[in-house]
């Protein structure tokens, strides 16, 4: 049974009218959290945040209270809110920065303020031009309703919020390759040491890069306290969380729900939920948590929807996206269309990602064209035992970011749970779907 | 292209001017451009440079990675057509096969006359509308043929939903004020702020 008691934290004014604007906000309580927070201490509202364990909503899920605490103590340091989502079916961020910006721009002043930064920046995905839109009005009205600028509310504390806009690279979902971009640079992810931007970040000086779910969870939190936050969810996935369910569901949409207390079945078949399967199709493979992730087989469903829940199968919950795939789709085709998305954004600079990805989009194309051979099988694990050594979970890193190692999930997952398929297709000399 | 227009340079400065360093501003400088010509042309590479301090070459290697930057001419409309996974389940490549034929181009193509470029596109999020189309970075929500082929119907007489602006025109919402607090204000207000609390705290 889902477990849906649990208060909407981040999407309250989701499908409210109006609930965008700055008069929708503050008619909903908005920025009372930030008056709040600047009566407060930095590193009181720093230590509610820890209180909370709220881990971060990019796809790493690493605590965003321990990242804040790394921020190296320099005279200039610097906020970036990562708001590039990219991840294939992942529509969360979006659904946030279009229906309600200004949470998300009172979670920067709130996260600004405790870290005590020089400037923050908000990038947002190229792509999403109403989002873009929208966030950039709700920082005008914020700087027109004093609640950021000079002096905000009266408190004697300045921050400045700059949008910037990106331009179309999944790649820029990656910190480091997000802060050169910031920079004006090509989206290459850096080079590792240092593992941290807390250490060395945007032009060098320490700063802290947060997903835009991330920080629209900082409002609730100050308001609320951050043990209301951590009393949700159960282990080290507290609070509720977003899911972004697509594929073969009736009802597919983001839902906020409560961690660990849901399963992957009842966010698929709940009624307030998914719904379930479109014209109730058997489901053949659910893809857990974006294209980087293992996938689950149909006898996995009664897995929690929590960080280390998902982990111990042998996955990741990464950005909160659940795919489903239903018995009469070809999971060849599903293998080759997410490495030819892998292909696409690579961003080129090391070997194993550049050319395997080429090369496995090649092959998976002719198996599911035609022209496939019987020895391509062993040849696409072969590739793929080259970008990720082992082919365990989590990935052996061959490659300066984790896009590389992360080609292989979809492949090694469908060969494992659909090897007849492969096999079909040879024999049939391509798709056996039609 | 010729060079910024005075408003689109007056714009240009005040872009550079929101980041500590003028290289920042090579994304939206670029944005702005496609917005005042339709596409990011040579001349215009060579503005942003001056603008951001960088060489051309720097300026074009950083646009070419990314996708939403034309180095060519292409369409008034840009129609992106997602066949990614969740897409690909809805039957997002029959549909762009369906656009193909309908706009008479192969994807990458721009029609003869100029008013659509066809583009197949990675996962654009906005999985539970699927298959999703964009034109121009909006979502247009036509996830069937026909409905697609209303919409471009509409657009070819000019008679674009008002949500929609010609290519190149990301956002139209601009930024109302400038940088209130200079990073070096900033640091300089903080740094007494801090001496005088320590100041404070050392007698005891």
């Amino acid at each position: 049974m889902a477990k849906l008691d649990a208060p909407q934290i981040v999407t309250s004014r989701v499908g409210l009218d109006g609930g965008h604007t700055l008069r929708g906000y503050l008619a909903t309580g908005g920025y009372e959290s930030l008056r709040k927070a600047l009566s407060m201490t930095p590193a009181a509202v720093a230590e509610e945040v820890d209180a909370a364990s709220l881990l971060g909503r990019g796809g790493a899920g690493f605590p965003a209270g321990r990242k804040w605490s790394m921020l190296k103590k320099d005279p200039v340091t610097y906020l970036v809110v990562n708001g590039d989502e990219s991840e294939p079916a992942t529509f969360k961020d979006r659904l946030l920065m279009e229906c309600d910006p200004h949470q998300l721009v009172e979670g920067v002043i709130i996260s600004a303020w405790a870290l005590q930064v020089t400037t923050a920046f908000i990038f947002v995905r190229g792509e999403f031009a109403l989002g873009l839109e929208r966030v950039q009005t709700a920082v005008n009205d914020a700087y027109a309703h004093g609640a950021l600028g000079r002096d905000i509310f009266g408190s004697g504390f300045s921050i400045d919020v700059v949008v910037h806009p990106g331009a179309g690279a999944y790649i820029c979902g990656d910190e480091t390759a997000l802060l050169e971009t910031l920079e004006g640079k090509r989206g290459f992810p850096r080079i590792k040491p240092p593992f941290y931007p807390a250490a060395i970040g945007l032009y060098g000086q320490p700063t802290v890069v947060n997903n835009v779910e991330t920080l629209s969870n900082i409002p609730w939190i100050v308001a609320n306290g951050g043990r209301a936050f951590a009393a949700l969810g159960k282990g080290r996935s507290t609070g509720t969380r977003l899911f972004a369910l697509s594929g073969r569901v009736r009802r597919p949409g983001v839902y906020e729900i409560e961690m660990v207390h849901n399963t992957f079945r009842d966010l698929i078949f709940d009624s307030a939920l998914g719904g379930g399967t479109t014209d109730d199709v058997a489901i053949k493979a659910v893809i857990p948590g974006g294209a980087s992730s293992p996938w689950f087989g149909p006898e996995l469903l009664d897995v929690p929807l929590g960080q280390d829940e998902v982990a111990e199968h042998g996955s990741m919950l990464g950005s909160g996206s659940v795919i489903v795939i239903g018995v009469n789709d070809c999971a060849v085709r599903a293998a080759w269309r997410l490495t030819k998305f892998f292909q696409r954004e690579s961003c080129g600079q090391c070997t194993p990602c550049r050319e395997g990805a080429g090369w496995l989009e090649r092959i998976l194309r002719r198996l599911e064209v035609g022209g496939g051979r019987i020895e391509d099988i062993d040849l696409l694990l072969d590739v793929c035992d080259n970008i990720a050594p082992g082919l365990g979970w989590p990935p052996q890193q061959t490659t300066i970011c984790p896009l590389g190692p992360s080609i292989p999930s979809p492949i090694t997952s469908a060969i494992a749970m659909c090897k007849e398929e492969f096999l079909a297709h040879v024999e049939h000399g391509g798709c056996t779907y039609g | 292209m010729s060079r910024f227009r005075p408003e689109f340079r007056q714009r240009a400065e005040e872009l550079v001017a929101l980041y500590p360093h003028a290289r920042s501003a090579t994304l939206p400088l670029c944005h702005l451009a496609q917005e005042q010509e339709g596409y990011l042309s040579a001349d215009a590479m060579v503005e942003v440079a001056e603008l951001t301090d960088t060489t051309p070459a720097e300026v074009r290697g950083t646009a070419s990675f990314f996708d939403l930057f034309h180095l060519e001419p292409v369409g008034t409309y840009v129609v992106g057509v997602c066949t990614n996974i969740a897409c690909l389940l809805a039957g997002g490549l029959e549909l762009l096969a369906h656009a193909e034929k309908t706009l008479g181009v192969a994807v990458g193509e721009t029609t003869e006359e100029g008013t659509f470029t066809l583009e197949e596109c990675e996962c654009l999020g906005d999985c539970d509308v699927a298959p999703c189309v964009q034109v121009n970075s909006r979502f247009v929500r036509t996830t069937t043929p026909a409905a697609l082929d209303a919409l471009l119907d509409r657009l070819r007489t000019d008679d674009a939903p008002a949500d929609i602006p010609r290519f190149g025109v990301l956002s139209r919402v601009r930024r109302s004020v400038g940088l209130v607090v200079p990073p070096g204000q900033i640091v300089a207000e903080r740094a007494r702020v801090a001496a005088a609390s320590s100041s404070e705290k050392s007698p005891s």
